[in-house]
């Protein structure tokens, strides 16, 4: 029941937050605000719990609620938490915050119509982190897409119609592509058993022939692929970041990103072992591609907003190579990813965002020399560009040390390939604070600086930075026991890469057990 | 003719008897909103036989009718759309008819052509599938040209009255074919001795064929669709939505009795001819929505894709494809009354507002009528939380069970496609309003027009019925599946 109440606060506070709009103009942002906190918290009282049921709960669902939903298919409302969707809600209701908190100024009118959208965009994201069956995933996965669609739509900027279209053509036809795997899944169980189901335990335990797997594991793959997005699906996310509002943008690469990624940890990963290794290589090359694809780019931008979105993409390359690296150390460096990249990018959104709010531009070109006009801004924005880039001492850099180290053992050239893409990040990074803060100034005009809850936030956001990445073991020793289960249905199938660093990481973050088997 | 066989042909019998009741009333007295609502609680009445027909189905009631659970299912749905038809119809018929125009008979033609379609989802029997056939088409015809004072009612009146003769031609000869190489006229009777046919011959082929074409005229399935789009641009709303719920759901039914009764789908030739219709539909469908720039078209031009899907479904065979069916054309029926059930009540307050300059910004002057017209386009898009999503599951559901790759994929890529033209009517409503347009047609914007209760309800329910069905379909899957095992039992108990 408390899970349902993880969903429903946002949900239900969404038609509050819109009725809201005529009370005043700051009673919609105060309501998502609050409900946001209120899940927050609830997310952070169920993570503290989390930690002394660890040790019994392996891959075991910690808190877990069932109701029968649509008996004809064997589908139910099946929510289950585990130290991954913790890890996850927890972002989810964080970033959610902070885009809210970046929208207080920028979004004036329909006010209490965008914070609905925004706490039923967020709903639904925490749902796709809850929902075990398959089909109520699939459910929450498409849930968030017309409150996502309707905040672009509406409240974005020159070009948004382009890229609502685009955002939401890609990702309905990537989903209907899972959505066909999902109902052959459970149409597969019906022939071995005799009824179908969408549960995923059910599901896990299918054994299937070889091709049947790899038909199904590319359409998991495209419909999570799309979403990250990786290199040949990623047309949409440039333009659709640069588009919508700052607030949406936030929640657009610091949560929905994470979807996928959670998917792909989720069930693309351990629902196929019969065929992961045969496809590993190959999806971890596009992941190293859209690495170096992403920073190339990256560095060729004039327009920040655009600048940021292509080092989105780069870094959801990492993600990719990591969930398929193969280790424990990997999978571990991409759940940090995860989170290290919803914070450094949602800083980052908000930066550009209130650059674009005060000069009315998003060009590089057209600004310069800002660092006497607004320090605040500017020093958030050189720490963040530094945690983007992956200094040692941030999060990012955690995520992507052990993504590179863990995943070295399964594919060296590939890994080499992508260590080019973190110089390459300090490259565009530090351009781009060069273009913007320093050198001379070309728009003469004086802007406010940051305001203090920004500023506040944004240093919030900077010692949750520090502190991940000087303290990663509290989002690590949560997600284990599921990474390690995650390595054991995928050790399962004959796979040379295990290496005996998952060993080496369990001695560092100082719990016992390895995971070799 | 037993009692019981009157208890189960009740709703047949009590509509027929309202619909002469309202014809002399009319000739009594004319009162436009008298006979509006003696029409509804005909409905309403006929609707409520409906669970004591139950107690005696499923029987057969003479060789020309079958009462089952299949068809109350059927009959339900066509009576309640029937019912929301004329909650929408009594404004717009005010707004849009003169003074001593004789606006009343247009109820008589409804009742009239919902009785038709009643026929037809309990026909069994050549004869009686022809009576259905043309009792909805000859209503539906008069209903289309009611305004005929106006051009493009006319005009549709006169492609409509074209179609269905054709249909119906071709539906005569096909039966007759039939008829020669079988001797018998029951659905069921051609059924067996198909089955004990060795080999089939190309009469009967042909004969098959040519119902199934008149059939698939009558659904607008490409390429017999080219009188959809002008018909549903001509008609008055409420008869488009007449046509796209009352008419398509009561043909399905009967396609679905007489295909799991004869055995079509099993016959290589038809489900090649199924199989292509459908993709040609689909494809048809929606790349030609692409181009409109009309709201009816746009969805007539849907409403021949969404039949498609439909197609998909039924190509599927067996239990799961009749409900999947069925589940989709009830879905169907709900999302085509919200989104005609919108146009109407719009077009009730100024003129038919068809173009996509009417609709821009309409969120923001009339927040509900937008927010359920996006609703209904959402739905047949097939966005969760509607029913629309659900339906599309079902379909696809089916069409992997039965190992359509095929078909399934090509249903996916439409869908695709068809988000689009959808998502361009969506983001129309939430576009910034034009403030010139308003004035030059004379309509302050803040005059704040509400939509009158009774369109304020019917749309309620529409929404509430999308919305239920989206969240929770368990229900409905069961009767569903109740009645389809019904349909097929009876297919095989039947002497």
């Amino acid at each position: 029941m408390v899970l349902w109440l993880l969903i429903l606060i946002p949900i239900l506070a969404a038609p509050f937050a819109w009725m809201g709009q005529q009370w005043s103009r700051y009673a919609p942002r105060w309501i998502a605000l609050s409900a946001m906190s209120v899940d927050l918290l609830l997310a952070s009282f169920l993570g503290s719990q989390n930690h002394s049921l660890q040790a019994s709960g392996h891959g075991a669902w910690l808190v877990e609620s069932h109701v029968s939903w649509i008996p004809r298919w064997g589908i139910s409302l099946h929510l289950g938490l585990d130290g991954l969707s913790v890890i996850l809600i927890l972002l989810t209701a964080f970033v959610g915050v902070i885009a809210i908190i970046a929208s207080w100024t920028e979004i004036q009118n329909r006010v209490g119509l965008f914070h609905c959208n925004v706490l039923l965009a967020l709903g639904g994201v925490i749902g796709v982190f809850l929902a075990i069956d398959l089909f109520l995933f699939f459910f929450f996965w498409e849930l968030m897409l017309v409150p996502m669609y309707l905040l672009i739509i509406i409240w974005g900027h020159a070009q948004r119609r382009h890229a609502s279209f685009k955002f939401f053509l890609f990702t309905q036809a990537g989903s209907l592509v899972l959505l066909v795997a999902i109902v052959a899944l459970a149409l597969l169980h019906q022939q071995a058993t005799g009824r179908p189901s969408f549960d995923y335990a059910d599901l896990m335990g299918l054994t299937l022939s070889s091709e049947m797997a790899r038909w199904l594991m590319l359409a998991f793959l495209i419909g999570f692929l799309v979403k990250l997005p990786a290199l040949p699906f990623h047309t949409w996310l440039p333009d659709t970041y640069t588009e919508a509002p700052t607030g949406a943008t936030i929640i657009l690469a610091g949560i929905l990103a994470k979807t996928g990624a959670y998917g792909l940890l989720r069930f693309t990963v351990p629902m196929f072992p019969e065929v992961i290794s045969d496809v590993a290589p190959f999806v971890m090359g596009l992941g190293a591609l859209s690495i170096l694809y992403g920073a190339v780019l990256a560095c060729a931008q004039t327009d920040i907003k655009r600048l940021v979105a292509y080092s989105s993409i780069s870094h959801m390359g990492f993600i990719l190579l990591g969930a398929f690296g193969g280790t424990e150390l990997a999978l571990q460096g991409t759940v940090m990813q995860m989170v290290a990249h919803g914070l450094s990018t949602g800083g980052l959104f908000l930066l550009a965002g209130a650059l674009q709010e005060r000069y009315q531009t998003r060009e590089m070109g057209q600004m310069g020399g800002l660092w006497s006009v607004t320090p605040r801004l500017a020093t958030m924005a050189l720490f963040f560009a530094c945690a983007s880039l992956g200094l040692p001492g941030m999060a990012n850099f955690i995520g992507e040390f052990l993504i590179l180290f863990g995943s070295y053992g399964a594919q060296p050239f590939m890994i080499i390939l992508a260590s080019v893409g973190m110089v390459m990040a300090a490259i565009y990074s530090l351009g781009m604070m060069q273009r913007t803060f320093f050198g001379e100034q070309r728009d003469a005009r004086m802007a406010p600086d940051l305001s203090n809850v920004a500023f506040g936030t944004l240093l919030f956001m900077a010692v949750l930075q520090i502190w991940l990445g000087l303290y990663p073991k509290i989002v690590l020793t949560t997600a284990r026991p599921v990474m390690e289960q995650l390595v054991q249905s995928v050790v399962a199938s004959p796979n040379p890469t295990h290496s005996p660093s998952g060993s080496l990481l369990s001695s560092h973050i100082g719990t016992s057990q390895g995971s070799a088997p | 003719m037993t009692l019981q066989d009157f208890i189960a042909l009740s709703p047949i019998l009590d509509l027929g008897a309202f619909s002469l009741v309202t014809m002399l009333a009319i000739a009594c007295r004319r009162h436009h909103a008298r006979i509006a609502i003696f029409a509804f609680v005909s409905c309403l009445l006929t609707l409520a036989t409906l669970p004591w027909a139950a107690t005696v189905a499923p029987r057969a009631v003479t060789t020309l009718l079958v009462v089952d659970g299949h068809a109350l299912l059927y009959m339900g749905l066509v009576l309640t759309a029937t019912m929301v038809i004329i909650a929408l119809s009594y404004r717009y018929l005010n707004f849009q008819f003169r003074e001593k125009e004789g606006v009343e008979e247009y109820y008589l033609l409804l009742l009239l052509a919902t009785f038709g379609g009643l026929v037809l989802t309990t026909a069994a029997h050549f004869v009686s599938f022809f009576l259905g056939f043309e009792l909805l088409g000859l209503s539906l015809c008069s209903l289309i040209g009611y305004l005929r004072t106006r051009r493009h009612p006319l005009e549709a009146a006169v492609k409509y009255l074209l179609l269905s003769i054709t249909a119906s031609a071709l539906l005569l000869f096909g039966l007759a074919l039939l008829y020669f190489e079988s001797g018998a006229m029951t659905f069921h009777g051609v059924g067996a001795i198909m089955k004990q046919a060795q080999s089939v011959p190309a009469l009967w082929l042909g004969g098959l064929i040519l119902v199934l074409v008149g059939i698939a005229l009558k659904l607008g399935l490409a390429p017999f669709h080219m009188w959809i789009p002008d018909v549903y641009q001509g008609a008055p709303t409420p008869i488009t939505t007449h046509i796209a719920t009352v008419s398509k759901a009561a043909v399905v039914a009967l396609l679905l009795r007489f295909a799991t009764e004869v055995g079509v789908l099993e016959l290589p030739p038809v489900v090649h001819l199924f199989s292509l219709l459908a993709v040609v539909s689909m494809v048809t469908g929606n790349v030609l929505a692409l181009l409109q720039q009309n709201v009816k078209r746009l969805l007539a031009y849907s409403s021949i894709a969404h039949f498609g899907y439909v197609l998909v479904a039924l190509l599927a065979g067996g239990p799961p494809a009749a409900e999947a069916v069925t589940f989709y054309v009830i879905v169907y029926c709900a999302m085509s009354l919200g989104a005609f059930g919108v146009v109407t009540v719009y077009s009730s307050e100024g003129g038919d507002k068809n173009r996509f300059e009417d609709y821009q910004g309409l969120f923001w002057t009339r927040p509900w009528l937008a927010a359920m017209l996006a609703l209904s386009l959402l739905s047949l898009a097939g966005i969760p939380v509607t029913a629309g999503f659900i339906g599309k599951f079902y379909a696809i559901a089916a069409g992997v069970d039965a190992g359509l790759w095929w078909l399934v994929l090509a249903l996916i890529g439409n869908s695709v496609v068809s988000l689009y033209y959808y998502l361009r009517l969506i983001v129309t409503l939430f576009d910034e309003e034009p403030a010139q347009a308003t004035a030059v047609q004379g309509l302050p914007i803040q005059s704040r027009q509400t939509a009158g209760w009774t369109a304020a309800f019917s749309l309620g329910f529409v929404a509430s019925i999308i919305l239920m069905l989206g969240l929770y379909p368990g229900p409905l899957m069961e009767v569903i599946r109740d009645s389809v095992s019904n349909l097929l039992m009876v297919a095989v108990q039947r002497p």
